[in-house]
């Protein structure tokens, strides 16, 4: 409907004289195409190009596949991306289980007509989304060192909680993954929140008459309603995991310490292309952006059928 | 009959009540709260206090840890900086994109269709996908260690969100005002300016806190641009926590405090939009 409107008020204003051809529109456009198109589209094209050379700009030989053979088979280079490629996959799985399930789950009772103090709730979930990932970390860091509170944690009995949660390979990756929870839950909620919001009152009075029970109405009414708006948080959940490194970054460090527990595939990207992986600590651009390709190549594969099984036409 | 429907009333009140619902909020709220507690305590405690009673109040209350912290280096300088980078950037990235989506409204054809969709690609694809290449550019225009390079990054990155926003809302706005405008006598220019502009300030707060947050917390591309002491911006200062205040946790929690206070502030003074703002990518109109 829209559309329409928009095509007969153009048709209008084509008569008046204000839409004439493109050349007269593209001047208004330039800037901000030329921008987005020098600093964004074309960095990010180029570096596939990029990732079959090795060197630096000065001295840069065209190397074909080597950079993408050495990531994937290479006994030590290898190790680390698979480990990392491995880890990104279990922060991702917390994000898709725990944040977004507990978004889905809040916004289901902040939609609730009848429930109190909604508003004061929802202020207080989005607290954290505010602060840069970088502070809550080291945040989280400081708290959980067992410096912090461990002798107050034992006088009171509560020992069995003081241990280097971030020290532990066993416990790392799972900390640093739930604090990333905690800081990220605000976004699915209030997404969730609009999408109930758009759920017809009717809908829900005719369930509620025909004896549907809360959890009901949520399976067969609300849920597949809101599947477009499930369908993008996957989206964006998968894009900003598949790229997250202020969290380890902050939480334990750029090498994802310890043995490389929290190393994730952007901790990784920044070590090889960008400060130097240990021991020789000379980045390696090529290899850099065989990650980032790969990266690219794992988002496209991962959110182009998302998108099409979420996303209907309109 | 009668007893059953008093019945019924009696537990649908119980259940307005939402008692799981309160309770699992409440812990939920505890979970946030409980740590920024701790943060901002802390940083009100001597170094004793802290180690003492981590927990506890700040009770006796000292700022000393704020003042020295912002007595010391470039504190400063490190947050005018940040504002200028996010100032500037979002300034830009409302100009360009308000201008963009003003031509892209109003001009119907293929060319237009295809820019726009080309816009929108930006809105899916992270940009640190172009770091290694970004570094090389910005190396080749001397940009290197100049907030010019992580500005001209965020107005890039901020453009596509920009573009789609203004553009609906602009489609959306009724034609007659362009029309009676223009048979006054106005033009295009004119029309963007005294027409336009002022009729998508609502969407304008919608991009602008969009980019804000992500801008202002932004670790990436400073870490990566910037190494030059006195370009850098507040999170640069809290990466260099770990040498400085190594031993003295009440200072560091102090400038933790300080660089999440601005944005924790703006957004509790104006939650409402800032909600809206934050999740505009996903409800699409």
């Amino acid at each position: 409907m829209k559309g329409s409107d928009f095509l007969q008020s153009s048709h209008r204003l084509r008569k008046s004289g204000l839409n004439p051809g493109g050349s007269y529109w593209f001047w208004y456009l330039l800037p901000a195409l030329f921008i987005y198109t020098v600093f964004m589209a074309y960095p990010m094209l180029d570096s596939v190009r990029l990732s079959l050379y090795a060197g630096t700009t000065g001295a840069r030989d065209y190397v074909g596949l080597a950079n993408y053979t050495r990531l994937f088979t290479d006994p030590v280079v290898s190790a680390r991306f698979w480990g990392a490629f491995k880890n990104t996959w279990v922060f991702f799985a917390y994000h898709m289980l725990v944040q977004n399930v507990l978004g889905m789950l809040f916004a289901v009772i902040l939609t609730n007509r009848t429930m109190r103090g909604r508003q004061f709730y929802q202020t207080i979930i989005f607290i954290p989304t505010t602060i840069a990932v970088m502070v809550s970390g080291y945040l989280f860091r400081l708290l959980l060192n067992p410096q912090f509170a461990g002798p107050s944690l034992r006088s009171m009995g509560l020992g069995a909680l003081v241990r280097p949660w971030l020290g532990q390979e066993g416990t790392a990756l799972h900390v640093v993954s739930l604090v990333s929870v905690w800081q990220w839950v605000g976004i699915p909620t209030m997404m969730f929140v609009a999408g109930l919001q758009g759920v017809s009152e009717d809908l829900l009075e005719a369930a509620d008459i025909e004896g549907c029970n809360s959890w009901q109405t949520f399976i067969y009414i609300k849920l597949p309603l809101i599947m477009p708006v499930v369908g993008m948080i996957a989206i964006l959940t998968f894009v900003s995991n598949f790229n997250a490194f202020d969290i380890v970054y902050s939480m334990t460090g750029p090498n994802g310490p310890p043995k490389y527990a929290t190393d994730l595939i952007g901790s990784l990207f920044y070590r090889y292309g960008v400060a130097g992986e240990h021991p020789i600590g000379i980045p390696e651009p090529g290899v850099g952006a065989a990650i980032s390709t790969t990266v690219f190549a794992i988002l496209l594969v991962g959110v182009l059928p998302t998108l099409k099984a979420t996303q209907g036409k309109e | 009959m009668n007893t059953n429907r008093s019945h019924k009333a009696k537990s649908l009140r119980i259940a307005r009540l939402h008692i799981p619902s309160h309770v699992l909020m409440i812990l939920w709220s505890l979970v946030v709260l409980i740590p920024v507690y701790l943060l901002i305590s802390n940083a009100l405690k001597t170094k004793m206090d802290m180690y003492n009673s981590p927990f506890g109040p700040p009770i006796p209350l000292t700022f000393d840890n704020f003042q020295s912290v912002m007595a010391s280096g470039n504190f400063f300088n490190y947050f005018a900086n940040s504002l200028f980078v996010v100032g500037l950037s979002l300034f830009m990235i409302l100009l360009l994109g308000s201008l963009t989506g003003y031509a892209l409204a109003h001009w119907a054809g293929k060319l237009s269709r295809g820019i726009y969709f080309f816009f929108m690609i930006g809105m899916m694809l992270p940009i640190k996908i172009a770091t290694i290449r970004l570094m090389e550019l910005m190396k080749a225009l001397g940009l290197f260690n100049q907030l010019w390079s992580i500005i001209l990054i965020y107005i890039a990155m901020g453009l596509p969100i920009a573009v789609f926003i203004l553009t609906e809302f602009i489609r959306g706005l009724p034609a007659d005002l362009y029309e009676a405008a223009y048979i006054d006598g106005a033009r295009r220019g004119k029309i963007y300016y005294s027409i336009v502009l002022p009729l998508i300030k609502p969407a304008l707060a919608t991009v602008a806190i969009y980019n804000l947050v992500p801008i202002w917390n932004d670790l990436w591309f400073p870490l990566i641009f910037i190494t030059q002491e006195e370009k850098k911006t507040v999170l640069l200062a809290v990466t260099r926590l770990q040498g400085q205040y190594t031993t003295d946790w009440p200072k560091v929690f102090a400038l933790l405090t300080l660089s999440a206070l601005p944005v924790v502030l703006l957004y509790l003074g104006m939650s409402k939009q800032f909600v809206a703002g934050l999740t505009a990518g996903a409800v699409k109109g």
